[in-house]
């Protein structure tokens, strides 16, 4: 899957967890889950959840700590995809 | 200072009506809300009958946004929400998205259980080892206070946002719990009710009781039968109902519309002594109870014009009738007229308190009393203290100027409440 695609489906699934719209128009590489998006904490969770569904991966506890960026969401997705 | 508490909106979702005017309308029209449901009778019910109130998908997301839909799955905050929002709006009061909640207004909102079928859900995925896949919306949706919490962060409350339990009464404990509140004037208004989740896990260990008709699942409209002599159980339901309270001055001030105003009351508990036990009254803390809300409300037992009972078309329903008349000290044809909305609704368990608040009130702003359907052949017992006169069979185009309204509950718990009508 190419990396174009992979952030164009974590934005459709955290689309509805957003609370700040401008951080979703800007959506990019840098956009920051908490600070630019306003996503509420105990929400990812639920996000972490969503991409298990959506790529078929399971994400550990560790990993999901570090995710928390789309760059960082992008590169766990690539590492358990290549498993 | 002497304050007065008035009712300056309402909210309800019940079986035979969601929302205030089709609730309204079907309390005029005597409608049953009661159904089969094939899925009790796949699960081996006695009783594969209830009360269910019908929630569109279209009307869901007129209250909740897209992501507090997303893995709702408690049908007792539906519930209470869409009752509290409407009755807030009712109160002409504003939502406001601003960054300090309302200081005055507080919510006591009760449940009995909550979000049963969300906790099953969970249960599943815990004894599956996947505990990890709840999510964030399990604690939320089963925690007894999701109900006043979910209201509290809608409507922005910033006074005491809580929840109350007491079974059967819980609804009109909350009314009086607000009331004492905004008397105490430690708040302008509260919002009260309570909700009630529905489906076989809530319904189940009543079946299991055996205290449900069992002879009624081809013929749902006509099982649910207070005070009649062919009554054999009563019809489980569920649902939520919701009153603004507020200080007199405050509704003046506003100039908000004044549905009622609530006198007083009492809540009180038998101890499960005299005869009371977990799931029976004690007669004498029922008297009591009724004597003392009146007294608390100043009214004199021949000023009450009509009562809302509990009766739940059980064996009790003679006994609740016979404690009436002991603590008015009317019978016969000196009795008040009395009806149970559980003819219509069945019995909505910890909303049904608020659900029958609602509708008491709706009687008195609009002048009528509604039919205790199914009530046709009254129990020879309750006929021998009170006369046939005193039970609408139809309905009754009345001024209603005070209303007393009864509930009781598991644990041999009581509320009694006052309600009159507000002449401006």
């Amino acid at each position: 899957m190419s990396e174009k695609e992979i952030i164009s489906r974590l934005k459709n699934i955290v689309k509805p967890y957003v609370q700040r719209n401008e951080g979703l128009e800007n959506f990019n590489e840098e956009t920051d889950f908490l600070r630019d998006l306003e996503i509420n904490s105990a929400n990812l969770v639920d996000v972490v959840l969503d991409v298990e569904d959506e790529f078929d991966i399971e994400i550990d506890n560790d990993s999901m700590e570090g995710m928390l960026t789309v760059k960082d969401a992008k590169s766990i997705i690539q590492k358990k995809m290549a498993v | 200072m002497n304050r007065r508490v008035v009712i300056t909106g309402m909210g309800v979702v019940a079986p035979n009506g969601v929302g205030l005017e089709n609730f309204h309308s079907a309390l005029k029209k005597g409608k049953s809300g009661i159904r089969f449901f094939p899925e009790l009778e796949k699960l081996k019910f006695s009783c594969q009958i209830g009360g269910k109130p019908e929630i569109s998908e279209d009307l869901l997301n007129n209250y909740f946004t897209p992501l507090q839909l997303r893995g709702l799955n408690s049908s007792g905050i539906v519930y209470g929400v869409i009752a509290g929002t409407d009755a807030w709006k009712d109160a002409g009061l504003k939502i406001e998205e601003n960054n300090t909640p309302d200081w005055d207004s507080g919510i006591i909102f009760g449940t009995g259980i909550l979000g049963v079928d969300k906790f099953r859900e969970a249960i599943h995925l815990i004894d599956e080892g996947k505990t990890r896949r709840l999510g964030s919306t399990s604690v939320i949706q089963t925690m007894a206070s999701g109900i006043s919490a979910y209201l509290g962060g809608i409507l922005g409350c910033g006074n005491q946002v809580t929840t109350n339990s007491s079974a059967c009464t819980t609804g009109t404990e909350a009314l009086l719990m607000g009331y004492e509140r905004i008397m105490a004037g430690k708040a302008e208004r509260m919002l009260v009710g309570s909700c009630s989740d529905h489906g076989p896990y809530v319904w189940g260990g009543f079946d299991a009781m055996r205290i449900l008709p069992n002879k009624y699942n081809q013929d749902p409209e006509k099982a649910s039968r207070p005070m009649s002599e062919s009554a054999s159980g009563f019809v489980p339901g569920s649902g939520a109902g919701a009153l603004v309270l507020e200080d007199l001055d405050s509704a003046r001030r506003r100039g908000a519309n004044i549905y009622a105003e609530v006198l007083g009351g009492e809540v009180n508990s038998g101890g499960q002594r005299g005869g009371g036990s977990m799931t029976a009254a004690n007669s004498e803390a029922v008297v009591r109870c009724i004597k003392m809300a009146l007294k608390n409300s100043n009214v004199n037992p021949e000023e009450i014009d009509a009562i809302n009972g509990h009766l739940t078309a059980t064996t009790r329903d003679s006994v609740e009738i016979e404690n009436w008349t002991r603590a008015l000290g009317r019978k016969n044809r000196d009795f008040p007229y009395i009806n149970s909305l559980k003819g219509m609704t069945g019995h909505c368990l910890s909303a049904s308190g608020s659900i029958e608040c609602v509708a008491s009130v709706l009687q008195i702003k609009n002048e009528f009393l509604f039919e205790n359907i199914n009530c046709k052949d009254t129990h020879m017992e309750i006929l021998k203290f009170i006369s046939e006169e005193s039970i609408p069979k139809s309905k009754l185009d009345k001024e209603v100027n005070i209303l007393t309204k009864s509930s009781f509950g598991f644990g041999d718990v009581n509320a009694v409440v006052l309600f009159k009508k507000y002449n401006a």
